[in-house]
């Protein structure tokens, strides 16, 4: 039965969207990582999302989601001016990662909430099959 | 008196498979939430259905022998063919391209599987009136 595609597809964004909430976490953790060389500090980390098709044509049997990779921000690091930090360039200025926490929050709860979707998904799909194998009891 | 099962279970046997497929379609859709450029996708349940029954429509295959089986299968949703996927027609384009409107899925979902289970106590119905006539019970 084709059911069994559902779990797959669920599947795949739930682990899709923990990797998403990986790099938010990773993100939040490093938001405070300074460094006193703008291009070796940390930058964030965004996950790619891509629909995969099996099957043929647009009939495609099941679409299930892939991360295609994970791309780092190119967004410039902050200057601080902290001539006191041990890590400050000869400058008197540490950089911090271009982090944004409002966005990455906002990032991490709608990444919550669409692995809750797939959760209720593959549990409504579970319970759907067990109906079925019950049928003419 | 030759019974002939798929006679009996008429139109809830097509019906059962044409909403496991929506229900795979639509947590296709719920996983691919978060995907740029992914476009939700469902089928017109009526006319897959019409379709699934007439299975007069569609490709079939020559039978120069007595002995030759019709291809039955080719459309609708009685062998291997699928029925017509549709997309979605967006209420708010979203920037990414993506036209997932999670709400609507959810609801779709919902109602999909209250039809589903609808639909498999039409079919359990059935079968006991099946055994009934063979037990006489």
């Amino acid at each position: 039965m084709s059911s069994f595609n559902i779990f797959d597809i669920a599947g795949s964004g739930m682990s899709a969207q923990s990797v998403r909430l990986n790099t938010t976490a990773s993100n939040l953790a490093n938001a405070d990582s300074v460094g006193g060389d703008p291009a070796r500090v940390y930058k964030a980390k965004h996950p790619l999302f891509e629909a995969i098709r099996s099957g043929l044509g647009s009939n495609a049997a099941s679409t299930g989601v892939a991360v295609r990779g994970i791309v780092e921000s190119q967004a410039a690091p902050a200057a601080r001016y902290e001539p006191g930090n041990p890590l400050a360039d000869a400058d008197g200025y540490v950089y911090a990662p271009a982090v944004n926490t409002v966005e990455e929050m906002v990032d991490m709860i709608s990444a919550s909430r669409s692995y809750q979707n797939n959760v209720e998904v593959m549990n409504t799909a579970k319970d759907m099959m067990l109906a079925t194998l019950r049928l003419g009891q | 008196m030759p019974l002939s099962l798929d006679e009996h279970l008429g139109v809830h046997a097509a019906a059962l498979k044409l909403r496991a497929r929506r229900t795979e379609l639509l947590a296709a859709n719920l996983a691919n939430a978060d995907t740029p450029g992914y476009r939700a996708r469902d089928i017109d349940f009526k006319s897959a259905l019409a379709a699934a029954n007439g299975a007069a429509s569609g490709v079939h295959l020559a039978t120069t022998q007595r002995g030759h089986l019709g291809a039955t299968g080719v459309t609708g949703v009685n062998g291997t063919g699928s029925p017509q996927l549709k997309y979605r027609v967006p209420l708010a384009p979203s920037l990414d391209g993506n036209t997932v409107d999670a709400q609507l899925e959810q609801a779709a979902f919902a109602r999909n599987t209250v039809n589903y289970q609808a639909t498999l106590s039409f079919l359990g119905a059935k079968f006991r009136g099946l055994m009934t006539a063979i037990t006489g019970q």
